[in-house]
């Protein structure tokens, strides 16, 4: 879908098509038809009516909104251009956790007809992009296989809730003067739609156009097209008994279906076509002294603008498909006559068709400007014969066409689905790889005539392998999923009350309520319920120790908010999550907010730009956006820029955008933050108090929830001595987790009650609180023990906290001759010092100074004294 | 026909002793895991029992190991994971990343080794795609896509634990421990450290992520019980192939361990530090003198062995020195004496030795002044004397301060070795002053 015009550098002008058909007093609004949209550096205007599907500039470039115009207006000052629209969502734009409710894989081309009425269904005219073809599917039918990518397919209805069955009828639009009857597209039969007057004008000037066509000024393929929808009416009466015919049984409709031309050309058009891309190359390359930038734009254009040539008239939505009939008549003739060359052709056709059709773009220009020059001299004379026969045969068919106008068959209908599924998608790659063939073809056979023998065999026999390849080409996933390989054994499930109680008590297990978080639940809540509501913006800063269960809480509003979101009490919204201490830079968060939000990779300055531009930008259907930013301190880098855009863009306008900030610090904003950024994060403030050991208490004993496993005293203990500590629930969970599995060992041999009881709770506190210097120092061996002895005898020698080793090891020797040891030498000392010195229990600096490293105790000298004695 | 059957004997015994040479080196080189850790039997039940909650049950978890060097942590995991692995429940169903903070030395080398050792899908080969943040969000992404019941248990175990606490915003850290503490993979962390105050190093939110679980490995032993080890560790075991030298070898090692210089070897080994890492490399010296024309351990090994290993360093290059340069020695040891300590020059120096030589000398005679400054420079070079600050302004190199890097016990000692030391010399360095 990356083929769509690049909206954002280029300039595009909007302009009214005809008068106004309607204008209502009231409200000062005149009512228009169509309007065109010419870009920049382009020739050609595209035309958007009523009753068209179009595209509208969103956040996403690849995927722009799809909408059905339905209404045109100015008002008075007849500057601003209003278009009242019914959407179309893709599969991106429905909220995530809804997307499972399709219960299949969405088709990459699939959108759905968007009923909501809260959704606001008028939009600036100006954002509209341009046409797109949007093909009915009834629900039971599988999608269309191998069709161009840049046709959509809709097939079911999505009211925000569920996904339904559409009603064929629903694509039709009701205000459309001109709409044809709603059966139009249905398989039954139908009145007539007169053929768009516009569609036969334009095919009017597209043969005037033609006719002047030498200059190589215009564009081949509109006038290709513009000619082939002259052709239309002309042609119906010439083919309507036959396609009667061939529409009567399946057989004959699927071998249709085969054969059918991918364009809607006959056999001459296709030469036309060609000799006029040719000349007119040739043309420009003659003109232009670098001529393969403007020639590429000429053949880009050319899928783009047929798209959009047939999307004109979507309304007389039949009438692209007669020519087809003919054309695919004479190209049975065709391949009557050149059985042989088909073969050959086709095996021609295959490298090409297993190219990407974006490469084949890149390809054909610089293949055309590099042949075009050599073989100039026999295209233009092949070329000018050709038209000349062309604009005759245009000129007879205009006539007849005039008098055409109502007269259609109803037999045709019944074969309209299948032949437009076989060969509109294909359109447009065919086009493209179509410059590609004649290239071929050019330099290999020289002759026109060859070339156009080829050609029109060629075209017959494509449909086959690329029905087969086209699904065999599968776009490589955007990312892969990562995952850990699934265990081969399921994991044991807890088997006795203690194993239970552990479970519960993992911190990970998730609790049915938050017990204890009433108060900021209900704030926060508040907060963003209201903003929710409001469809408005805003910042909210929390902050508290950790473990006190800051962002368990917003989790649980988000998913209680989900929850009422669900039963349509309040509006749909998007739940993001950024954590600071997970990403590896603060520009990362652009990265990563972009990425959840529409799926987007980006480097973090594109990013930035693209945000900047969701959240600034007024779009219609734009839901709330719902940010929680943990671990706020590590996104300041020292322009702040980070938490500036982060917390400005929930202040525009159009921003919808509720931030929730998580940091440690309650004064982080005052100490970290400069002014600006810290005046944008406004006063919205919350501070989570560490919990009391009544809160700790009540968090165990809801998470234990019935599970007897602990006494009552044992509770207390845990949850006092946290509280005094730091009050973290995660801690106190973890002591009750350690305390458990001291009960479970000792249990075996005291056969108490079987709860966790004071004594294993008492031995868990000692475990995770004690400080481990004491023993360590018990433990070590008698020279390391010494040579504390001599660090403590030093420092009093010397009244300071410090002291070299050398004078350390004097000390050291002689409490070894008190002892009766042996004396240590300098080696062995500088290794017991070293290794004192690894654990900690010392601090040395500078051991590169050998006898003169700085030794000082990190431990208190009551605490060395206190473990020396008692050994 | 005797001969040869000697000869045979002989060869067979060189066999037999080449063999359980091997036996012991092995073992003392820490190629195998003993059969069972020695006197940590608590914290290995601790360690078993949690990590087998985590391959069994799914639990995560997270825990330091914590002891001085050479005291067993990774000794300890490793019988542990062994036994672990020997259960057929975790058997297939764990995965270990191991990581050493000395060769991670940043998150984004450690994040690419944990992807690595997961094989997970940006691995090609042996080489892992993406930018540091891509592979961040990556593993992330792939530790919370699986769940509790589902996904195999990842054992992280990361040697030196204290260095990836300096990393940068300790995210690696902060990760795996948030990981263990959510509804994710399960995961176990595990930390082995020497630094007792490694907790204080964490981050707040990081520290209170952790679970605070700790076992320490501080060894309790007693001299006896160390004994009783020094004689497993020398024992061959009874599968040995020859019974009847490996009783022979098993009755010489009892016996050595009764013996009193052996003892007293061993005591001072065992008070200099308790780990098995330096009495191994004691006994490996020991072991490496066994040889086929004595094949059993006698105890002038062991007191080889000692010998070069108690050896001070210092006092070994001052045995290498020429009589000059050792007079300067002592010429700076007076001067220390006499200043207590301060720093010196060249100058008072060559004033000291030049009093000792107009004094005192008989056997020494005068030299040069610049061949006494080379012998200082050398003295300089062998970092025996160091510049006090290395040289911040131009001072001219006779007046540059410097200080003596040698104890006074070392001079002594060096001089009492010194072979052919003229006996006016040792004098002058035993008089009080100069």
């Amino acid at each position: 879908m990356s083929r769509y015009i690049t909206r954002l550098r280029m300039r595009r002008t909007y302009k009214w098509n005809g008068r106004p058909v309607g204008e209502d007093r009231k409200l000062k609004r005149q009512y228009y038809e169509s309007m065109s949209i010419s870009v920049e550096g382009k020739t050609e205007d595209a035309t958007v009516s009523l009753g068209q599907y179009i595209l509208i500039e969103g956040d996403d470039d690849d995927n722009p909104f799809v909408a059905q115009l339905l209404k045109l207006y100015t008002d008075d000052s007849g500057k601003k251009k209003t278009a009242v629209l019914q959407w179309f969502v893709r599969m991106c734009e429905v909220p995530q956790n809804k997307r499972k409710l399709l219960g299949r894989d969405p088709h990459p081309q699939e959108i759905f007809f968007y009923q909501d009425r809260s959704c606001d269904n008028e939009v600036d005219g100006e954002t509209i992009l341009g046409a797109v073809q949007i093909e009915y599917v009834p629900v039971q039918d599988p999608f269309p296989v191998g069709k161009s990518r840049d046709i959509l397919f809709v097939k079911l209805l999505w009211d925000t809730k569920s996904f339904r069955a559409l009603d064929p009828e629903l694509m039709q639009p009701s205000q459309s003067p001109k709409s044809p009857p709603p059966s139009s597209r249905g398989p039954q039969t139908r009145a007539l739609p007169t053929p768009d007057p516009s569609v036969m004008k334009r095919a009017m000037s597209g043969i005037l156009t033609r006719g002047s066509m030498s200059t190589g000024k215009m564009s081949s393929s509109e006038a290709e097209s513009l000619h082939s929808a002259s052709k239309l009416s002309a042609a119906k009466a010439l083919s309507a008994k036959r396609r009667s015919q061939a529409v009567s049984g399946p057989q004959v409709r699927k071998k249709l279906d085969l054969c059918s031309p991918s364009k809607n050309m006959s056999r001459d058009d296709v030469l036309g076509e060609l000799l006029d891309e040719r000349s007119e190359k040739t043309l420009t390359s003659k003109l232009n002294t670098s001529p393969t930038g403007r020639i590429s734009i000429s053949i880009r254009l050319t899928p783009l603008n047929l798209n959009k040539e047939e999307c004109v008239s979507p309304l007389s939505s039949h009438s692209p498909d007669k020519p087809r009939m003919t054309a695919h008549d004479k190209d049975d003739a065709a391949r009557a006559r050149t059985p042989s060359r088909r073969k050959d052709s086709a095996a021609l056709r295959e490298p090409a068709l297993a190219a990407l059709a974006e490469e084949e773009h890149e390809d054909s220009p610089i293949n055309t400007a590099a042949t075009s020059r050599s073989k100039r001299k026999s295209a233009q004379l092949v070329s000018s014969r050709i038209k000349k026969q062309l604009n005759l045969l245009g000129n007879k068919i205009g006539l007849q066409s005039d008098g055409e106008d109502g007269d259609d068959d109803d037999c045709f209908i019944p074969s309209k689905i299948d032949l437009q599924s076989s060969s509109d998608e294909e359109e447009e790659a065919k086009i493209d790889s179509e410059d590609e063939l004649i290239v071929k073809k050019h330099r290999g056979s020289g002759t026109s005539r060859s070339t156009e023998k080829t050609r029109v065999s060629a075209r017959t026999p494509r449909k086959t392998p690329s029905k087969k390849t086209a699904p065999a080409t599968p776009r490589t996933p955007r990312h892969a999923t990562p995952s850990i390989p699934s265990r081969t054994a399921p994991a044991r499930k807890p088997g006795n009350v203690l194993e239970e109680a552990r479970a519960r008590l993992h911190v990970s297990s998730v609790p049915e309520s938050l017990p204890c978080r009433e108060q900021e639940f209900q704030d926060i809540y508040n907060f963003v319920e209201s903003k929710v509501i409001d469809g408005t913006g805003g910042c909210m800063y929390i902050s508290g120790v950790p473990g006190t269960g800051k962002t368990a809480t917003v989790h649980e509003v988000i998913r209680s908010l989900q929850q009422s979101a669900e039963q349509d009490e309040i509006p749909h919204f998007r739940f993001i999550e950024i954590n600071g201490m997970k990403m590896t830079d603060p520009h990362q968060a652009y990265v990563q907010i972009l990425q959840k939000l529409t799926d987007q990779k980006a480097t973090p300055d594109h990013a930035a730009a693209l945000l900047e531009k969701r959240f600034s930008a007024p779009a219609p259907k734009k839901e709330t956006v719902v940010l929680l930013v943990d671990e706020l301190d590590l996104l300041w880098t020292r322009k702040q820029n980070v938490m500036y855009n982060l917390f400005d863009w929930p202040t525009r306008r159009n921003a919808r955008l509720v931030v929730l900030t998580i940091a440690n610090t309650m004064d982080l904003p005052e100490r970290i933050m400069i002014n600006r950024v810290a005046s944008r994060l406004g006063l919205t403030r919350m501070s989570f108090q560490p919990y009391t050991f009544k809160q700790l208490q009540q968090i165990i004993t809801s998470r234990l929830n019935r599970v007897k496993a602990f006494e009552e005293d044992a509770l207390q203990l845990v949850s006092r001595k946290v509280a005094a500590l730091s009050g973290d629930a995660r801690r106190c969970l973890d002591i009750c987790r350690r305390a458990t599995e001291i009960c479970e060992h000792s249990g075996s041999q005291k056969n108490s009650s079987g709860l966790v009881g004071m004594s294993h709770v008492m031995e868990a506190l000692d475990e995770m609180f004690s400080s481990s210097y004491i023993s360590a120092i018990r433990c070590a061996s008698v020279q390391e023990q010494l040579f504390l002895r001599a660090v403590i005898a030093e420092f009093r020698r010397l009244g300071l906290e410090e002291a070299t080793f050398q004078q350390v090891f004097v000390q050291h020797q002689a409490l070894c001759r008190v002892e009766g040891l042996q004396p240590a030498n300098v080696s062995e000392g500088l290794t017991v010092c070293q290794r004192l010195g690894s654990c900690r229990l010392l601090l040395l600096e500078g051991s590169r100074l050998d006898l003169f490293l700085r030794i000082r105790l990190n431990v208190s000298q009551d605490d060395v004294l206190y473990a020396l004695k008692a050994d | 026909v005797q001969d040869r059957c000697g000869c045979v004997l002989m060869m067979l015994c060189d066999g037999v002793c080449v063999q359980a040479q091997k036996l012991l080196r092995e073992r003392l080189c820490h190629q195998k895991l003993p059969d069972q850790p020695v006197g940590l039997d608590s914290q290995y039940k601790h360690l078993l029992e949690l990590l087998r909650r985590t391959a069994v049950h799914g639990e995560s978890n997270s825990v330091l190991i914590v002891g001085p060097r050479g005291s067993g942590k990774t000794m300890l995991l490793g019988c542990v994971l062994r036994e672990l692995m020997s259960l057929k429940e975790a058997q297939k169903n764990v995965l270990l990343v191991e990581l050493n903070g000395l060769l991670q030395t940043d998150d984004k080398i450690a994040l690419k080794e944990i992807t690595r050792q997961l094989h997970l899908e940006n691995v090609v080969g042996d080489k892992v795609f993406g930018s540091f943040a891509e592979n961040l969000a990556f593993l992330l992404e792939a530790l919370k896509k699986g769940d509790k019941s589902s996904s195999r248990p990842v054992l992280f175990v990361l040697d030196e634990f204290d260095l990836f606490a300096h990393h940068k915003n300790q995210t690696l850290l902060y990760n795996l421990l948030d990981v263990s503490q959510s509804a994710q993979t399960p995961v176990a962390v595990l930390g082995l450290t020497c630094r007792l105050d490694v907790l204080e190093l964490l981050e707040k939110r990081v520290k209170s992520r952790f679970s605070h679980r700790q076992i320490h490995l501080f060894s309790s032993l007693s001299f006896a019980q160390y004994l009783d080890v020094v004689r497993a560790q020398l024992s061959l075991p009874p599968d040995f192939p020859d019974p009847k030298f490996s009783d022979e070898w098993n009755h010489s090692v009892t016996k050595l361990c009764e013996d009193k210089t052996v003892e007293e070897i061993l005591r001072r080994n065992f008070n200099g530090s308790k780990d098995f890492r330096s009495l191994h490399s004691l006994l490996f010296l020991a072991v490496s003198r066994v040889s086929v024309s004595h094949s059993t351990l006698r105890e002038a090994d062991l007191i080889e062995a000692w010998r070069l290993i108690s050896v001070d360093s210092k006092a070994n290059v001052l045995h290498g020195l020429s009589i000059l340069e050792l007079c300067l020695i002592i010429a700076m040891k007076h001067l220390n004496d006499t200043y207590d300590g301060e720093p010196f020059n060249f100058q008072m120096v060559h004033n000291e030795f030049k009093k000792f030589i107009q004094r005192k000398s008989h056997s020494i005679h005068k030299f040069e002044k610049p061949v006494v400054m080379k012998a200082f420079e050398h003295l300089l070079q062998l970092e025996l004397v160091r510049p006090v600050d290395s040289g911040v302004c131009k001072v001219q190199r006779e007046y540059q301060l410097m200080r003596l890097m040698l104890e006074h016990g070392q001079v002594m000692e060096a001089l009492q070795r010194y072979p052919q030391c003229p006996t006016d010399v040792k004098q002058w360095a035993l008089s009080a002053f100069g």
